[in-house]
């Protein structure tokens, strides 16, 4: 049992990595990479929903009929979403008025409900709860990389903390929507380059 | 009348739903290996997208908004659009079979369709009247059916073209959805 748990832990921050890996939830992952702040807080409240919503489905998994499990499953996440919402409101409001209509969008993130369907809704509360951390960190990590780069390439600032000289010229390609499809492009890319192990 | 036509144009190409504003890309990417199932999929959004344009606004002015219950946006919405999408398909199936077959197997995947829940959320965010929210979410849809078309197009083409191992797929897809993207990055210079 808990080595099963750190299995579906770990599978998430490499072998099964969201999005590399799996290709699901991309509209936040283009949506909110223009800069690094963003990018973690996005991270950070989709792993909260994610680790909430399988706890939560693992537990209801033998209440829940089978023919309107979706459903069920769309109301849990759609509440825990209110709940970061309300949260990230109350403590980070610049925060989230820059991540603007992609704070409640995290309900209809396809990680989220995959993982409720493929996996919390048949195993127990600690596998799902490791495997909601580990996907949830693994996002988190991916949206960090990716933001980082665009970020530093597009507008030349970490953190909003200048990293190159006065002289450097921003690329601004990079954090606009079409550098936002061809980084994830050739992240994407790299990661297959680098092999599954 | 021109600012309804300056709306649409400007839904239609300048902030194009899937390549300006980052939204419904799991479609995009998945649905647009071959262009039967790009055209169904574009038929499908566009139909559910007005009509949940249409039910959201409708949901949130004379329901949310009178009762002060705003927190519950998220929560409405969504079950709005999942009822819709079930509602949609049962009515399908019964009355046009034909269209049924061929819109089938996309209509349980809108409910997810990011683009759905973003259109309902950009119109109550812009507090458009309702002529505007039925226009803007008409233009949204057309311009992602566009989009996905057009998309499907070039995505055919690639399978001919000799592609990189580590690229292929949707690594390849997404490159060409980003040269796409500065395709439609032209028309912010006409707005």
């Amino acid at each position: 049992m808990a080595k099963s748990a750190v299995q579906e832990f770990t599978k998430g921050l490499w072998a099964e990595i969201p999005p590399f890996r799996l290709v699901l939830g991309l509209c936040p992952v283009l949506a909110v990479t223009k800069g690094v702040e963003t990018g973690i807080f996005m991270g950070i409240a989709t792993t909260f929903v994610l680790v909430c919503s399988n706890v939560i489905v693992s537990l209801l998994r033998k209440v829940i009929p089978k023919g309107v499990r979706i459903a069920c499953f769309i109301v849990v996440i759609a509440t825990f979403v209110t709940v970061a919402e309300l949260l990230m409101q109350a403590f980070a409001y610049s925060v989230f008025m820059k991540l603007g209509i992609f704070m409640p969008l995290i309900v209809v993130n396809c990680i989220i409900l995959g993982r409720a369907e493929a996996l919390a809704s048949k195993k127990g509360v600690g596998v799902s709860f490791a495997d909601g951390l580990g996907m949830g960190i693994g996002f988190t990590l991916s949206l960090f990389a990716l933001a980082s780069i665009r970020e530093i390439i597009g507008n030349g600032t970490f953190y909003e903390i200048p990293v190159f000289g006065e002289s450097f010229q921003p690329f601004t390609f990079m954090i606009e929507a079409p550098g936002a499809f061809v980084s994830l492009g050739l992240m994407l890319c790299i990661m297959n380059l680098l092999g599954k192990k | 009348m021109g600012d309804l036509i300056l709306l649409s144009v400007s839904s239609i190409f300048v902030n194009n739903i899937l390549l300006m504003q980052y939204l419904g890309n799991c479609p995009f990417l998945g649905v647009s290996k071959k262009m039967e199932t790009a055209v169904g999929m574009a038929m499908a959004v566009v139909f559910v997208l007005v009509m949940a344009g249409v039910f959201t606004w409708v949901v949130n002015t004379y329901l949310l908004k009178p009762f002060e219950v705003e927190f519950l946006r998220t929560v409405a919405f969504i079950l709005v659009i999942a009822s819709l999408v079930q509602f949609v398909e049962m009515f399908l199936k019964k009355s046009i079979p034909a269209l049924y077959a061929g819109l089938g197997i996309f209509l349980p995947l809108i409910t997810t369709n990011c683009a759905v829940m973003g259109v309902a959320l950009i119109l109550n965010k812009e507090e458009y009247d309702f002529i505007h929210a039925l226009v803007a979410s008409t233009a949204y849809a057309i311009g992602f059916g566009l989009a996905l078309v057009l998309f499907a197009g070039v995505r055919e083409r690639i399978l001919l073209a000799r592609v990189p191992k580590p690229l292929q797929d949707t690594a390849i897809g997404l490159v060409m959805a980003g040269m796409m993207s500065l395709a439609f990055f032209a028309f912010k210079g006409m707005a």
